[in-house]
């Protein structure tokens, strides 16, 4: 019987049984890297508000400190978003007519919520306190970025599992000073040194078991 | 339970792929799609609700509740005056070092945009439009008794709204007791300085001139 392949195809084979591995894992890669994207993640998305409300302006530019808004984030889980009552601690008088503050206004005359768009939302499996990582020294800038230059906010981080544990393993990459961490511009002069400094005064531990935040 | 679902597979030897196809697309993707436990039929703080007619998940409190460890009894304490309803003199309790640098923390968050970091009212805000405060430095203000800034605070004062929502009580005498370090530094008075920085202060220049030196500006 005549030769149906030419003998080359036996190489064509091998080549194939073998690049089909490279062409799994690239399907595998490249479906992690479609996992950690944006498109997953929302990472780096910023949200439409019904208020254009920026941070760059009022915590930025005006320099008012996070807590003034953010008033529960050094006590409990949640940092909270304010009520319409405390923009119009100013804005009863600054911008008064403006018409991009009707919205806040019109919340304010008939108490009202302002719909603001949630911007990071963990699954509801995770349990996440903010009091915790402000105590132990992790700045708002280590997982939020420059809140203090977006106009509207996007998420920094991934807020993946991966992402939380990275630094649960290796807290001295991230740790500051306490008085430091509503300072978005805080660098370390040599986080190397200061690092391990701060996890022994801080008491910090590794915390990685899975309970600590499945609970 | 596999009787049947391998008649599905391959019927009377006849492959139909199509359909192996589709299931196995349908078990893959639809894995994915299951959001149930990340959105988990309970209520997070500030959550929007259908259920509640005002669309608030976190609900207000009722009227006349006095949750449990808040019956604010000590009208010192909570409102600054004395059982005859004058101003307290003094912060009601002791001022530590503690309490200063809580104080001095809490007003430049709270107070610093419009009263500025030193007390003279010239914060960013003001320079911005909003109307300006006194200065916190004058002698009215430097003459009247701790419980009257505690009620400013509290409830506001003219075109200032009260801190109560975003201010605690205690922090909110910290807060007193800080702006009394700020005027001390601004009109502390030689005769009333302990006698050793009195003689530190004289061997520097000029020690008759009000002290310019304060918290506001370490
Ligand atoms: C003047 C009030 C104000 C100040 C000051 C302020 N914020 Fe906000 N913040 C808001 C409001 C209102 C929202 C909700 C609207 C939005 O997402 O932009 C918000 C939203 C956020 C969010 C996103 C919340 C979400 O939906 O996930 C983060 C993170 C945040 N702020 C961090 C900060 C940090 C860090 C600072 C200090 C540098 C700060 N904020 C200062 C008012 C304020
Ligand atoms: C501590 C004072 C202060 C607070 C609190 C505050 N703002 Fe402002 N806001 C300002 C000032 C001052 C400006 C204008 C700055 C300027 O003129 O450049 C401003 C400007 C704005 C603008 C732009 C107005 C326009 O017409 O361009 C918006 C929108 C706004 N604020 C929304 C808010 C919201 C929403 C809140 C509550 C979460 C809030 N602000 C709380 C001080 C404040
Ligand atoms: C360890 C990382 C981390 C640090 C540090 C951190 N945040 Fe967050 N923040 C988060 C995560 C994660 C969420 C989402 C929480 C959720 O979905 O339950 C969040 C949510 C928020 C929100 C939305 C409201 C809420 O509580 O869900 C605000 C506002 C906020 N953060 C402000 C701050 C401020 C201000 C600081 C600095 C004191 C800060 N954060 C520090 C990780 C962090
Ligand atoms: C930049 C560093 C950093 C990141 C990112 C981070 N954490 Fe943490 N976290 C810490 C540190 C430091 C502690 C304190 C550990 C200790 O000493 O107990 C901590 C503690 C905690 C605790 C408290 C444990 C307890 O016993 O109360 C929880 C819960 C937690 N983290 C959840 C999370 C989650 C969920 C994420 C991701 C969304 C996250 N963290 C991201 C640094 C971080
Ligand atoms: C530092 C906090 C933290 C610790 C510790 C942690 N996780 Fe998670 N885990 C998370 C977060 C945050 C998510 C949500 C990730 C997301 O939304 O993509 C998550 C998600 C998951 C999921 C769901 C994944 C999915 O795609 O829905 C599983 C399963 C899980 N974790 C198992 C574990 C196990 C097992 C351990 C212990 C070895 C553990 N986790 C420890 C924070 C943590
Ligand atoms: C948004 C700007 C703003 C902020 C923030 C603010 N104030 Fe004021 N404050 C004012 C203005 C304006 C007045 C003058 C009100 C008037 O005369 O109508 C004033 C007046 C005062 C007075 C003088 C009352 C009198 O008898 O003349 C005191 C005391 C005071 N504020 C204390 C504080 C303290 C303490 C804080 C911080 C917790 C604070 N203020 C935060 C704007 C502000």
């Amino acid at each position: 019987m005549p030769q149906v392949f030419h003998r080359s195809a036996n190489t064509f084979s091998k080549v194939s049984i073998f690049g089909a591995l490279f062409a799994l894992a690239a399907v595998v890669y490249g479906l992690a890297l479609i996992n950690r994207s944006s498109y997953v993640t929302w990472a780096g998305v910023a949200r439409e508000q019904p208020v254009p409300f920026s941070h760059r302006h009022h915590a930025g530019e005006l320099g008012i400190d996070c807590r003034y808004c953010h008033t529960t984030v050094e006590r409990v889980a949640s940092a909270g978003v304010p009520p319409t009552a405390t923009c119009m601690n100013c804005h009863s008088q600054i911008w008064r007519m403006s018409p991009t503050l009707e919205p806040v206004r019109a919340s304010y005359r008939d108490g009202t919520s302002i719909p603001w768009v949630r911007v990071h939302d963990l699954p509801d499996f995770v349990y996440f306190n903010h009091s915790i990582h402000v105590h132990k020294g992790i700045g708002c800038q280590s997982c939020h970025g420059r809140i203090d230059e977006m106009n509207l906010v996007w998420q920094e981080s991934s807020l993946q599992m991966e992402w939380c544990l990275d630094c649960h393993r290796n807290p001295e990459r991230h740790v500051r000073p306490r008085k430091e961490i509503f300072n978005m511009a805080w660098k370390a002069d040599d986080q190397a040194v200061l690092g391990p400094a701060l996890m022994r005064e801080y008491e910090i531990e590794r915390r990685v078991d899975c309970n600590v935040c499945h609970r | 339970m596999s009787g049947r679902a391998s008649t599905i597979v391959v019927g009377r030897g006849r492959l139909r792929a199509p359909v192996v196809v589709w299931v196995l697309a349908l078990v893959v993707l639809g894995v994915g799609c299951r959001q149930d436990m990340h959105d988990q039929p309970k209520y997070q703080p500030l959550e929007a609700s259908a259920f509640f007619a005002d669309g608030r998940a976190s609900r207000p409190v009722v009227p006349g509740t006095v949750a449990r460890g808040q019956l604010r009894e000590d009208s010192r304490l909570y409102a600054g005056r004395d059982s005859a309803g004058s101003f307290v003199e003094e912060v009601p309790f002791s001022v530590t070092r503690a309490v200063l640098d809580r104080g001095h923390e809490r007003y430049d968050i709270y107070c610093s945009p419009c009263h500025d970091r030193v007390g003279n009212g010239n914060g960013m805000i003001v320079q911005r439009g909003f109307k300006r405060p006194p200065s916190l430095h004058e002698e009215r203000l430097r003459d009247t008794p701790d419980g009257y800034f505690f009620q400013v605070v509290t409830e506001g004062f003219g075109a200032m709204k009260g801190y109560a929502a975003q201010v605690p009580p205690r922090d909110r005498w910290a807060i007193v007791a800080y702006i009394r370090a700020l005027q001390l530094s601004q009109h502390a008075v030689l005769a009333e300085w302990p006698l050793e920085t009195r003689a530190e202060l004289a061997r520097g220049a000029s020690a008759s001139a009000p002290v310019r030196r304060g918290p506001a500006h370490d």
